[in-house]
């Protein structure tokens, strides 16, 4: 790509005025965690934040942005595949409400 | 149609022998889906003419929202009273958002949004007709929030539930914004009707134009809607085009009489028996002639977007330059080495 | 001569969220002087804000559109601010201020009420401005006038947010393609003979002592600050003397007229009227 670098400056192709999208992540308040809330399109990441600052954030929605490049986020298969996610399923013993015999007593 | 490779977008197709055993697998889970109520995510698998019907959906009305400020924005300038003024350019400015949000949606569908723009400018692309017709005169803009945007809303509401994860939780987002784009259209009524008679005049001017048209909003009748029943099926419409049509004539007799205005339909009357207002035929050769095209502005708001976009080409260009200028390692790979 | 601050003794205290309402709400009578000086920073604020609010629907990009929308809803705020304070010493409301005084009672500056262009002008203008009242408002968070010094410092910080925004794009323009280093540097020559009356000191200032910032003094600052980003963005400052005729007393360009008839129509249309 490096040695692109001197001549892509120039506008090239029809589609030279193309922004790339951005995924954008909120962080509603502070002690909670940033969450999805859409994408947009903007030229670099330094326009990025400041778009999604107006466009997710015009009523205060938000303390914090966070912005990625569409292409760098890497998902798990297809959600219909669910495959993945099953072998969680059968592990009820990692949720509380798996043990009973505690059950009334206090603090626990 | 283009698909992204993005890890949070639509799926790359796969090859073709294994594709076949794709398609039955992903058929049946998307059954299931729609069956549970549940909702379909970008990356499921999903029948082509549901993909398609989405991204039709949801990028008119991303397109109405980027048409639709202009007829408004036309009064920004001209708002008689600097809150007015304010409001009035937090609405538009809401509406670009609304637009995004929505393109956000139909792009997690695998069509970019600069070729759902280019469907727009090419004339491919529909929008809500409602914004062909002019906004005249400022209490068109209570007209219009009260009842373009209310009429907006009663169809939006049921779409916060669409089968389709990422445009619902978009409607989600705008119905929740939009409630107060109703409320400044009906207060900005209700100034004008308590107002001096001039004023007065203006608002039933206005109501009487943006009536119709705003009832025409919610699509031709139910017998004359092809589309409606599968769109049902697949969990993406709630309710018909006439049972929304009836919910929003109901509610809005009775802000009409808040308003001390009237509605244009001499055929508007409680029927007992239904438990609903009766109201009168519309003009539905107006409405297909102007979805043809011949609405008093349609010329006029699409030389306004293409002028917009064309305008803005060298700016556009000059920021993607920048970027591959100063961050060559940021830049996406097709716009390096293209 | 200077006001004791208990002359405009207000509820407004800094740092919190204020409105227009608040303001008025708030009961404290702006003394003559105060007012004409809310005035000058009301008028260019309300100005820019009606310049802007043209873009939106016509912007670059939609993202932009937002943008320009977001800046011009902060001026039209600070605006609604700036005149209702100063509506207090003559009993007359925003409104009245904004939509019934003629040209020559508008004080706002010549460079705010320059036309448009094209978004290299724009541009040009947001980054002069921005960069003039980023110096202004930062000195203003401290005047004697506390209901001033309340305003500004909620000015003060969106202000610091069209900066970045016209600095941001200054560069993108300036380090993007020919065309458009030829766009902004064209935008700045057109924009620079209106840079001098910023930075003007007038009687009214040496009046006010304490309760207002004296122009003269940013320009230091300003041009320090300008040059920087110019720089970065390899543009140079323009050679351009500053354009004979202008300082706040009466003397305006061509296009208030224009502004104003279109701002003012319908209002006047109806006078007496409620929105």
């Amino acid at each position: 790509m490096s040695e692109n670098h001197e001549n892509t400056v120039r506008p090239i192709g029809a589609a030279s005025d193309e922004w790339p999208l951005w995924e954008v992540f909120v962080r509603s308040s502070r002690g909670l965690s940033h969450v999805h809330a859409g994408s947009l399109h903007a030229p670099d990441a330094t326009m990025a934040v400041r778009n999604a600052r107006d466009l997710y954030t015009r009523r205060n929605e938000g303390t914090s942005v966070w912005v990625v490049p569409s292409e760098a986020v890497t998902a798990s298969d297809p959600d219909a595949k669910g495959a993945y996610f099953e072998s969680a399923q059968g592990k009820s013993y990692r949720h509380a409400t798996y043990y009973t015999k505690s059950e009334g007593v206090k603090h626990l | 149609m283009t698909t992204q490779n993005s890890g949070l977008h639509a799926v790359a197709a796969a090859e073709p022998a294994e594709q076949a055993e794709l398609d039955r697998a992903g058929q049946e889970h998307f059954d299931r889906i729609i069956a549970e109520d549940s909702r379909i995510e970008p990356r499921d698998w999903m029948p082509a003419a549901y993909r398609r019907t989405l991204v039709r959906q949801i990028s008119q009305h991303a397109h109405s929202e980027i048409i639709g400020m202009q007829p408004e924005g036309n009064w920004i300038s001209r708002a008689p009273s600097l809150k007015r003024k304010a409001i009035l350019m937090a609405k538009v400015q809401d509406e670009a958002g609304h637009g995004l949000y929505l393109y956000s949606a139909a792009e997690t569908l695998g069509t970019p949004r600069s070729e759902l723009n280019q469907q727009l400018l090419d004339g491919r692309a529909k929008y809500s007709s409602i914004f062909n017709y002019p906004a005249r005169t400022w209490a068109d803009m209570g007209a219009i929030g009260w009842l373009v945007d209310g009429a907006a809303i009663a169809n939006q509401v049921p779409l916060c539930r669409a089968s389709y994860g990422p445009y619902g939780r978009a409607m989600v987002r705008i119905c929740k914004e939009e409630s107060f784009h109703q409320r400044q259209g009906w207060e900005i009524l209700h100034e004008l009707s308590h107002g001096t008679p001039a004023q007065k005049q203006m608002a039933q001017d206005a109501v009487n134009r943006f009536y119709g048209p705003s009832l025409q909003m919610f699509g031709p009748p139910d017998d004359d809607s092809p589309n409606s029943k599968q769109s049902m099926a697949w969990n993406i419409k709630r309710f018909s085009n006439d049972e929304l049509r009836q919910r929003f004539v109901d509610m809005i007799v009775e802000q009409a009489a808040a308003l001390d205005l009237t509605l244009p339909d001499p055929d508007l009357k409680w029927n007992e028996e239904r438990g609903h207002y009766d109201y009168g035929p519309l003009d539905w050769d107006e409405f297909k002639a102007v979805v043809g095209g011949r609405g008093p502005c349609n010329l006029q708001r699409m030389q306004r977007r293409r002028q917009a976009h064309e305008d803005g080409a060298w700016v556009r260009e000059a920021a993607a330059a920048y970027a591959r200028r100063t961050a060559p390692e940021r830049a996406p790979a097709e716009l390096i080495g293209a | 001569m200077s006001y004791a601050s208990h002359e405009s003794a207000t509820r407004i205290s800094a740092g919190t969220a204020i409105t227009a309402e608040d303001i008025r709400a708030g009961g404290a009578k702006a003394p003559e002087d105060v007012a004409r000086y809310a005035l000058q920073l009301g008028d260019d604020a309300l100005m820019l804000s009606q310049r802007l609010g043209w873009w939106i629907a016509r912007a670059p990009e939609l993202e932009e559109d937002i943008a320009l929308a977001n800046i011009a809803l902060d001026l039209l705020g600070h605006a609604r601010f700036f005149l209702t304070y100063a509506g207090t010493a003559w009993g007359r409301t925003e409104d009245e201020l904004a939509y019934f005084r003629d040209e020559e009672e508008f004080r706002s500056c010549r460079l705010v009420e320059q036309e448009n262009g094209d978004f290299g002008q724009t541009i040009a203008r947001q980054l002069i401005f921005s960069y003039y009242q980023y110096e202004l408002y930062r000195r203003l968070v401290r005047s004697t006038d506390p209901t001033l010094a309340a305003i500004a410092e909620k000015a003060l910080k969106e202000i610091e947010y069209h900066q970045d925004h016209a600095g941001q794009w200054v560069l993108r323009l300036g380090l993007g393609t020919e065309e458009s280093k030829r766009r902004i540097a064209a935008g700045l020559h057109y924009m620079w003979p209106y840079v001098d009356e910023l930075f003007h000191d007038d009687e009214l200032v040496d009046a006010l002592g304490d309760v207002a910032v004296r122009p003269s003094g940013l320009r230091a600052d300003f041009d320090a600050r300008i040059r920087a980003i110019l720089q970065e963005a390899e543009l140079s400052v323009p050679e351009v003397l500053g354009a004979y005729g202008g300082d706040r007393s009466g003397q305006f360009s061509e296009q208030r007229g224009h502004i104003l008839a279109e701002m003012q129509v319908l209002a006047r249309q109806h006078p007496g009227a409620t929105w």
